[in-house]
């Protein structure tokens, strides 16, 4: 009876990232600075009350900028400036450093792509065998739902080749969620430890990147970065599937150049899976 | 709900212990139990759950005083709670059966004291403080956990088994504590909401009600009509969207892989759904004290054609699931909670009606627009998983109800304000609401117009002790069931 009902609505998966997706397009992702006239000024005090995480802050001449690694995406400033600030949207939000997430960026390409360059040659050889381990380092749960709606047919990463793990000793990739409690310091360093080289590192959330607003807190980190060395940073509270895939794909240097997130990847031959 | 200046010490240490067990005798549940840093020493809170709504007792432990007679042996829901006072304050609930760190192993002279005005910078679990376990002939201890196979929460089980039975069951919170009521302090309550929003994730807009109705409560406002629709049509997405992820994880757990697509399809429309209304899969910043920010973005017609599909869709799933027979036999007397031990836990939500419970915060102690829309309650009384099964499936139908009753409401109130004005006063409130996982209870207290302290009890907390009741047995394969028909958030019971 089952084997019937799971073809009674026909195919549900995303064919994302080969073709667009509406859904994915429209997902929200983190506050971000509107491009207009300089005017858009907004003064030091005005700042302090648009974000209750600090992620806004002033650049030297004084036009706002966000720390989208910060923001948990509660929508203050953007109900409170509409001109100045609006929301990100679309899954390729994730970057390969912790300051790629301050916008607008700060940060030359070049330094950029040498990052990018060093970790697609770590992770040259997964090609399309990837295993993933998840470890909570004080979540607030709903991360690990949006990691688990990555196995349900709608999002379907198995047919990108990727598949969760239960041994950190079969595992490429480590997804990390949570500010880094204190009590999981430790089992947290063990697992990536356990892991073979070449691996990777992915901070999923807000939490993970810059502590949201748990932190600071005595039982926690500010970002799991204090505890293991983070490749790919990506902010959200929580993120949503599709970006959890597109950072995924990111640190594989498999997301296609047309949805990519900067210049980087059109950096010639070595990009993309042979 | 109730509202009042401070801490009103309407008991003292020595009898707050009669004062709690008088009232559990003529009918009371113990619903929290807590304590507060306060100049003039540790002010203790008991809450109780009772037909005239919840009582609050406050009893102080002078300054230098530092152990007290303890609640336990008389009140066995009181296991937990002062294995918290004393992991968090250092006193002593003298005569408790087994005070080992929970929360929060430490030697240290530097402890959390929630209340007390700044706080260690940080602490870190020291496990040396932990007890080794102490095994009788042929028993081992099978450490499940922190880190465990698949995408779960970070929690450790201790199962003591001489084989395969499991006789005994430990659990070790302390991982992924997170400090969560210290960080409430100081905070605007504005502020404080989105961290109530993340106290618990998988319960979010259940924690940001119970959260901004105290502070209402103290502020003295009153929630547009609106408001209070909108409310309930995301707390309500929010139990479909938790149920179905029970669903989930039980057909994950007996190998139906065609029923674990299915309903993780369902489960994701139902996150899809809340974002189309507010912009996030788990209504985060929708509520806020006074109301709500902003309208749904769909039309009501719009929800109520999502919601008709949705439940078309997954009522056929249900009953071919729940004619599932080989699915049925993992869960028909696996785990079973007594009704009599449910009773004297007072469990609350569906763990607590699977046994007999009837207590629904949405329908005994209504909030929000839950009083003019009318909530039923399931109950069953085998006390199973299975039991804990039906319970939800009976509450997803209800659910659904409720969100096509909003919805036709929404259509026809005339629009007005969603958000009253909030003018943050000083004093102290408790208020509730019943997540998915059952009622979570908040104490809020304000001064100087700033949170000084929050009590935030999920039902994660007060319900995963129960783990330790249910084994009676069961093997280790059960554990699997057992654990996602609890269907509890760690992150909620850490704190």
């Amino acid at each position: 009876m089952w084997a019937l009902r799971g073809l009674r609505d026909g195919i549900l998966t995303t064919r994302w990232p080969a073709r667009p997706d509406q859904y994915a397009a429209a997902t929200r992702g983190p506050a971000t600075v509107l491009a207009g006239p300089a005017s858009d000024q907004v003064s030091g005090a005005e700042l302090a009350g648009l974000c209750p995480v600090g992620a806004i802050s002033a650049d030297q001449s004084e036009r706002p900028r966000v720390d989208q690694g910060r923001c948990i995406l509660c929508g203050r400033c953007v109900q409170l400036r509409p001109d100045v600030f609006g929301w990100s949207a679309g899954p390729d939000r994730a970057a390969l450093t912790r300051n790629g997430l301050v916008v607008p960026a700060e940060e030359s390409p070049e330094s950029v792509a040498a990052i990018a360059e060093a970790l697609r040659t770590r992770t040259r050889a997964l090609r399309r065998s990837v295993h993933l381990r998840h470890v909570d380092a004080g979540s607030d749960g709903s991360e690990e739902w949006e990691i688990m709606a990555l196995l349900n047919p709608v999002y379907d990463i198995h047919r990108l080749g990727m598949f969760f793990t239960a041994s950190p000793r079969h595992a490429d990739i480590l997804m990390v969620t949570g500010a880094g409690a204190n009590g999981m310091a430790d089992s947290l360093r063990e697992t990536y430890e356990a892991m073979p080289s070449p691996k990777v590192v992915i901070a999923v959330g807000s939490d993970a990147v810059g502590g949201g607003i748990i932190s600071p807190s005595y039982a926690t980190s500010s970002g799991v970065g204090a505890i293991v060395p983070v490749d790919v940073w990506l902010p959200g509270s929580p993120p949503s599937p599709f970006a959890i895939l597109a950072a995924l794909l990111l640190a594989l240097d498999r997301l296609p150049a047309a949805t990519g997130p900067t210049p980087v990847r059109s950096g010639g031959a070595a990009g993309g899976l042979r | 709900m109730t509202a009042a200046a401070d801490y009103e010490l309407t008991a003292s240490v020595d009898d707050l212990r009669d004062r709690v067990t008088a009232q559990i005798d003529a009918g009371g549940r113990l619903a929290d139990l807590f304590g507060t840093a306060h100049d003039a020493g540790l002010v203790i809170t008991a809450q109780l759950a009772g037909p005239d709504g919840m009582t609050t007792l406050d009893a102080l432990l002078p300054a230098g005083q530092r152990s007290y007679p303890s609640l336990t042996p008389l009140v066995g829901s009181a296991f937990w709670y002062e294995r918290e006072i004393h992991d968090l304050f250092g006193v002593v609930p003298a005569g408790h059966p087994r005070l080992e760190p929970l929360m929060l192993p430490t030697n240290g002279p530097d402890l959390p004291m929630p209340g007390r005005d700044g706080g260690p910078a940080r602490i870190d679990p020291d496990p040396r403080v932990l007890p080794s376990h102490v095994v009788g002939p042929g028993l081992f201890t099978i450490p499940h956990g922190p880190v465990r196979s698949g995408v779960t929460e970070s929690i450790e089980y201790l199962v003591e088994t001489p084989g395969e039975d499991i006789p005994h069951l430990n659990m070790r919170l302390f991982y992924k504590h997170r400090g969560v009521e210290k960080r409430f302090e100081g905070m605007e309550p504005a502020d404080g909401v989105l961290l109530a929003e993340r106290a618990e994730g998988v319960a979010t807009v259940a924690h940001a009600i119970a959260f901004c109705q105290a502070v209402e409560l103290i502020a003295g406002t009153a929630v547009p009509w609106p408001a209070a629709l909108i409310r309930t049509l995301h707390a309500e997405l929010e139990r479909l969207a938790c149920h179905l992820d029970v669903i989930v994880r039980l057909a994950d757990g007996a190998g139906l892989s065609v029923a674990t697509a299915r309903f993780g399809w369902h489960k994701e429309r139902v996150l899809r759904l809340a974002g189309q209304l507010s912009g996030s899969r788990f209504g985060r910043g929708v509520v806020v004290p006074g109301g709500v920010t902003a309208a749904p973005q769909l039309e009501p017609s719009e929800i109520l054609a999502a919601a008709r599909e949705l439940e078309r869709q997954l009522s056929a799933d249900v009953r071919l699931l729940m004619g599932t027979a080989s699915f049925l036999d993992r869960l028909r007397r696996t785990g079973p909670l007594l009704p009599a031990r449910a009773v004297a836990h007072g469990a609350v939500g569906p763990i607590g009606r699977a046994s007999g419970g009837v207590d629904d915060a949405r329908q005994s102690r209504p909030y929000a627009a839950y009083g003019s829309l009318g909530t039923t309650v399931s109950s069953r009384d085998d006390g199973d998983a299975l039991a804990r099964l039906e319970v939800r499936i009976d509450e997803i139908a209800s659910s659904f109800h409720l969100i096509r009753q909003a919805a036709d409401e929404l259509d026809e109130v005339a629009s007005g304000p969603l958000q009253a004005e909030c003018t943050i006063a000083d004093g102290r409130a408790t208020s509730w609401a019943e997540a998915p996982q059952g009622e979570v209870l908040y104490d809020v207290r304000i001064a100087g117009g700033v949170i000084t302290r929050c009590r935030s009890r999920s039902a994660s907390f007060h319900n995963l002790v129960l783990m330790h009741e249910v084994f009676a047995g069961d093997i280790l394969t059960d554990f699997p069931f057992i654990e996602a028909s609890f269907g509890l958030s760690v992150a909620g019971a850490a704190g």
